[in-house]
């Protein structure tokens, strides 16, 4: 089993973008809420998604639309209560485990973290221990989880910083946390994240507390150990631009629901949802200017008041009668895309 | 500090705001700490700014671009150089006329929520600021005004003037931003400096605010600084765009230029980076660092950045700005 | 060599604070009303026997030249003699302060005893029996004094069921009962400080990472969180058992045991001057002393101090 890591080091690291190798994960029909009666709030409302080896898939969706409440069921760290699974499965397929996660027993479930299904969090410079040095959080893992040992524990610790970049520097393994640079950190992150070989990456916005240069060496990082370790990743994010530059596949995820999902030429070419069209069109870049942004109208709905019918419909400029009672449900389209909206293919208003 | 006034009285054509060799030092506390000098925060940063134009201040955090808006503002005053609004020196003013001078520059933060008091009806909070300037009339027509004003307000950023009463927990956060820009266009500013206005806002929203900034703009004739890490953001609205390193400007000019043809190797490294362009090339091999001394590409015979010829104490030195273009800046040292 | 200039900067801070006291408690006993020489020669005495007594005392000096020997006596922990028996305030000091140092240290070690394990259960299993147990003894334990604690501990053990000497000194049992009430208010604090600093480790976003990672929830808790949570109650039981060492003070007079405390309160009882100036001096070093320890154990077990 320690053996794993060095396999995949060898034998993944030739596949070009956009293979996909088997599911690693299928998320059908995911409801979770949270509280009860007046202040209920069904934050998730029936998400499917579907992640292969190799893939990586970007969950976009703006703040309460519960693309994190998504991922962290899939990590089985939502608290229940006061949150509830009311209904769905999570089905997985990694190296020792297969099943739905949501029929695991918390101890098995316990085993599959950081071992098979591992995450990487946005704030590195939080969401690493002050007061561990950099070297024991890796190699708590590699102990827990494959069994190693002393100085063999050390080694593998060095040859994994080597993969995110920090080289094989025993000073960074001696560092603590606060000693290190942001970008530093998030690659400690990652490492510690991928030294299990896990088959499922979960990364909730790993970027956005970052600047741009460093941005991108993160994301080319995170691009690069798909293949290298054959992992499917789940990458949540707000941001467009982005998504853009590193997804294989992007589902669009409004008020618990997902609205739009395809592969990324077909929803950053040719979108089709109306709030997928107009989030594209509203973001400002050079080619955008001198002229007026589109707007989205209203605001951000949360969980506690999604509209009826189409959660969007009171901010769409296409919304019939229809759509404030009625739910749309997920239309396959051309290509690999689907989208849950009635008014698909009509006029734009001017 | 005497030669830069000789300098600065030779320019014709006075920009609205003129900012001269700007410095600031952080005299560390303790011994030891970053040399004896002190920190320079800000380096000898220049930056003329157009009435009416919106003017992008870009780089990476750290740089020193919260600390030189702090210095415009004269909530830190600077420790060097000099900043002319409308051709008026501010270190000349008195601390009484600083104060009302200080009216016309106006800042809008990132995050509302600490902007607005929690405590505060919206409408007191924006009255606030109008409470100790005009309408010293009497009792009741003061307060006439005082309304009528702050429903203008209101009205302007796109707020019900019937919700002035609430609180700021009762609007969510593109509201309450809206509300803050009212709050700072209460004392009917000329120059608002914008740090990072939208960052915190959904993705759906931020396009709502940055078109009543634009509006505003146009309406009001304000002159925007605007302090931001997006890229595509600041490409899209500036109309020139400063790119800062280390406390200094490394380049300057028009937004299109600076970004059709970057010369500095930091904008380059910069723009190279901007998301939403082209997909990520993941074979390429990770660069990690791209601080190449002694590169010169895009300048005039001569001239190079980052000389990697200098000795230990010369490094030190400051670069200087160099015209290559019409308004396009960059910084290098004469090789 | 962070760390070396770290403990150099506290130690110099150590001097400075025993500088500062020791120039306070000079002045203060002299601008405080009465001439300590009329007080030791007597109503009836004579001027030549107050002016000898003064010379004694070196309070005939021009005030300078006391300041400066009063530094220089510091220095060498020389106190003077004491007015009413003569003997050296030093060795009256060394004499008794082991027995009141034992005390102390065993309290706090009873405190510590007690409060971290019932704060830290508080904590894991918030509003738990454990909880709310640990809330009321701390509760009571801030809200008694300790003086009352020590009586009533007398009373039932010592009294009602004989299990411990009723006062006195010769073995380990006697110390039993005053340790207890010495420690069980510093108890309280602590656990309340372990609680609270146990609580919001346990909410800050490494957790979620310890969790996400699949450690038990074991390691996520003792490994993870607790390592963090210690870092501010190290420094309170620091302070804890600096007052504690004021404390004794009233815990010696009841259980009649002759430290330090004892010492001093018939020091002021006999108003004698140089025992009880020499005694605030010796605390104030000690507590001063105790302080530089606790900031040198708290730099090595919290990483980010060494640096900044």
């Amino acid at each position: 089993m320690s053996d794993r890591v060095n396999d995949s080091k060898n034998s993944g690291a030739s596949r070009g973008a956009g293979s996909t190798g088997g599911t690693v994960l299928k998320i059908e029909n995911l409801h979770v809420s949270f509280g009860e009666g007046e202040t209920r709030a069904r934050a998730v409302r029936g998400i499917d998604l579907e992640i292969h080896r190799g893939e990586l898939h970007a969950l976009v969706g703006e703040s309460g639309s519960g693309k994190t409440v998504t991922s962290t069921c899939v990590l089985g760290l939502l608290p229940t209560p006061p949150a509830i699974i009311e209904a769905g499965s999570i089905y997985y397929k990694g190296h020792d485990h297969e099943g739905d996660l949501l029929q695991f027993s918390e101890d098995k479930r316990r085993r599959t973290r950081g071992r098979e299904i591992a995450m990487v969090f946005q704030e590195p410079g939080k969401y690493l221990n002050p007061a561990l040095r950099v070297g024991e959080q890796i190699m708590e893992m590699l102990r827990l989880h494959l069994g190693f040992r002393g100085e063999a524990a050390e080694q593998r610790a060095l040859e994994i910083l080597e993969t995110v970049g920090l080289g094989g520097n025993r000073r960074v393994l001696r560092s603590f946390p606060h000693e290190l640079s942001g970008g530093m950190k998030q690659r400690v992150m990652i490492a510690i994240a991928i030294c299990c070989n896990p088959s499922l990456l979960i990364a909730d916005e790993p970027t956005t507390a970052l600047d741009v240069t460093l941005q991108m060496q993160i994301l080319k990082l995170i691009m690069q150990l798909r293949h290298k370790f054959d992992m499917g990743i789940l990458f949540i994010s707000h941001d467009l631009a982005v998504v853009h530059d590193i997804a294989d596949r992007v589902s669009v995820i409004y008020a618990g629901k997902i609205v739009e999902s395809g592969s990324r030429d077909e929803i950053f070419n040719s979108p089709q949802h109306p709030y997928t069209r107009l989030l594209l069109a509203s973001v400002p870049d050079a080619a955008k200017r001198g002229k007026k942004l589109v707007t989205i109208s209203g605001k951000v709905p949360d969980a506690e008041h999604f509209p009826t019918g189409c959660a969007f419909h009171p901010r769409c400029p296409l919304a019939e009668k229809r759509c404030a009672d009625e739910q749309p449900p997920a239309e396959k389209l051309d290509g690999s895309r689907s989208a849950s909206c009635f008014c698909l293919g009509k006029e734009w208003p001017a | 500090m005497s030669s830069m006034n000789i300098a600065s009285s030779a320019g014709s054509a006075r920009s609205f705001i003129e900012i001269d060799s700007l410095e600031k030092t952080f005299h560390a506390r303790g011994a030891g700490a970053r040399g004896k000098g002190g920190f320079k925060a800000v380096d000898n940063v220049s930056l003329d700014i157009e009435r009416n134009s919106i003017f992008g201040l870009v780089g990476e955090s750290g740089c020193g671009k919260t600390t030189l808006s702090r210095a415009v503002l004269f909530l830190d005053p600077p420790t060097g150089g000099e900043i002319r609004i409308d051709g008026i020196d501010m270190r000349t003013l008195s601390a009484s006329r600083l104060r009302t001078f200080r009216k016309r520059i106006q800042i809008v933060f990132q995050d509302p929520n600490s902007s607005l008091n929690p405590k505060m009806s919206i409408e007191n909070s924006i009255k606030e600021g109008l409470n100790n300037i005009k309408y010293a009339a009497g009792e009741p027509e003061r307060r006439a005004k005082l309304d009528n004003r702050v429903d203008e307000l209101l009205a302007l950023v796109g707020i019900t003037p019937g919700h002035k009463t609430r609180f700021p927990h009762e609007f969510s956060g593109g509201q309450k931003q809206r509300i803050v820009i009212a709050r700072a266009l209460s004392v009917e500013p000329d120059f608002l400096i914008l740090d990072e206005p939208v960052s915190n806002l959904d993705v759906s929203i931020q396009a709502q605010i940055i078109n009543l900034l634009l509006e505003l703009k146009e309406k009001l004739s304000l002159t925007y600084l605007f302090i931001s890490h997006d890229l595509n953001l600041v490409s899209y609205l500036s109309d020139k765009i400063a790119v800062m390193y280390k406390g200094q400007i490394v380049e300057s000019g028009n937004t299109e230029r600076i970004m059709a043809e970057p010369v500095h190797p930091y904008t380059k490294k910069l723009f190279s980076a901007i998301p939403g362009v082209t997909r990520i090339d993941e074979e390429q091999e990770l660069v990690f660092h791209v601080d190449e001394p002694g590169y010169s590409e895009g300048l005039p015979e001569g001239y190079c950045f980052y000389p990697s010829e200098l000795a230990e104490g010369e490094a030190q030195a400051s670069p200087q700005m160099l015209e290559i273009n019409d308004g396009h800046s960059v910084a290098c040292f004469e090789a | 060599m962070g760390f070396l200039l770290f403990i150099l900067k506290r130690f110099v801070r150590l001097l400075a604070t025993v500088l500062i006291i020791s120039t306070i408690i000079f002045f203060v006993i002299r601008v405080i009303p009465g001439d300590p020489a009329l007080v030791i020669a007597g109503i009836d005495a004579s001027d030549e026997e107050i002016a000898s007594v003064r010379a004694k005392l070196g309070t005939d000096k021009p005030i300078g030249v006391q300041y400066i020997e009063w530094l220089g006596d510091i220095v060498r922990l020389d106190f003077g003699d004491s007015m009413i028996s003569g003997e050296p305030v030093r060795e009256l000091i060394f004499e008794r302060f082991p027995l009141t140092l034992s005390l102390a240290l065993m309290g706090i070690s009873l405190g510590i005893l007690i409060a971290i394990p019932l704060g830290v259960v508080s904590a894991v299993r918030r509003w738990s029996a454990w909880d709310y147990f640990g809330m009321l003894f701390s509760q009571v334990g801030m809200a008694i004094p300790s003086f009352w604690l020590a009586i009533l501990l007398l009373l039932i053990f010592a009294v009602r069921f004989p299990l411990f000497p009723l006062f006195g000194l010769g073995s380990f049992r006697h110390l039993v009962l005053p340790a207890l009430s010495l420690g069980f208010v510093r108890a309280a604090v602590i656990l309340r400080l372990t609680r609270a600093s146990m609580v919001e480790e346990l909410s800050k976003e490494y957790v979620i990472t310890a969790r996400a990672k699949g450690l038990t929830e074991t390691m996520v808790k003792y490994k993870h969180a607790l390592r963090n949570a210690l870092i501010p109650v190290v420094t309170i039981t620091g302070i804890q058992f600096g007052y504690m060492l004021g404390g004794a003070i009233i815990i010696e007079q009841v259980f009649s045991l002759p430290g330090l405390g004892r010492l001093f309160l018939y020091g002021i009882y006999q108003r004698d001057f140089t025992l009880v100036q020499g005694g605030v001096v010796f605390i104030a070093v000690v507590f001063s002393l105790v302080n530089f320890l606790v900031d040198v154990l708290y730099s090595v077990i919290n990483p980010k101090i060494r640096i900044s």
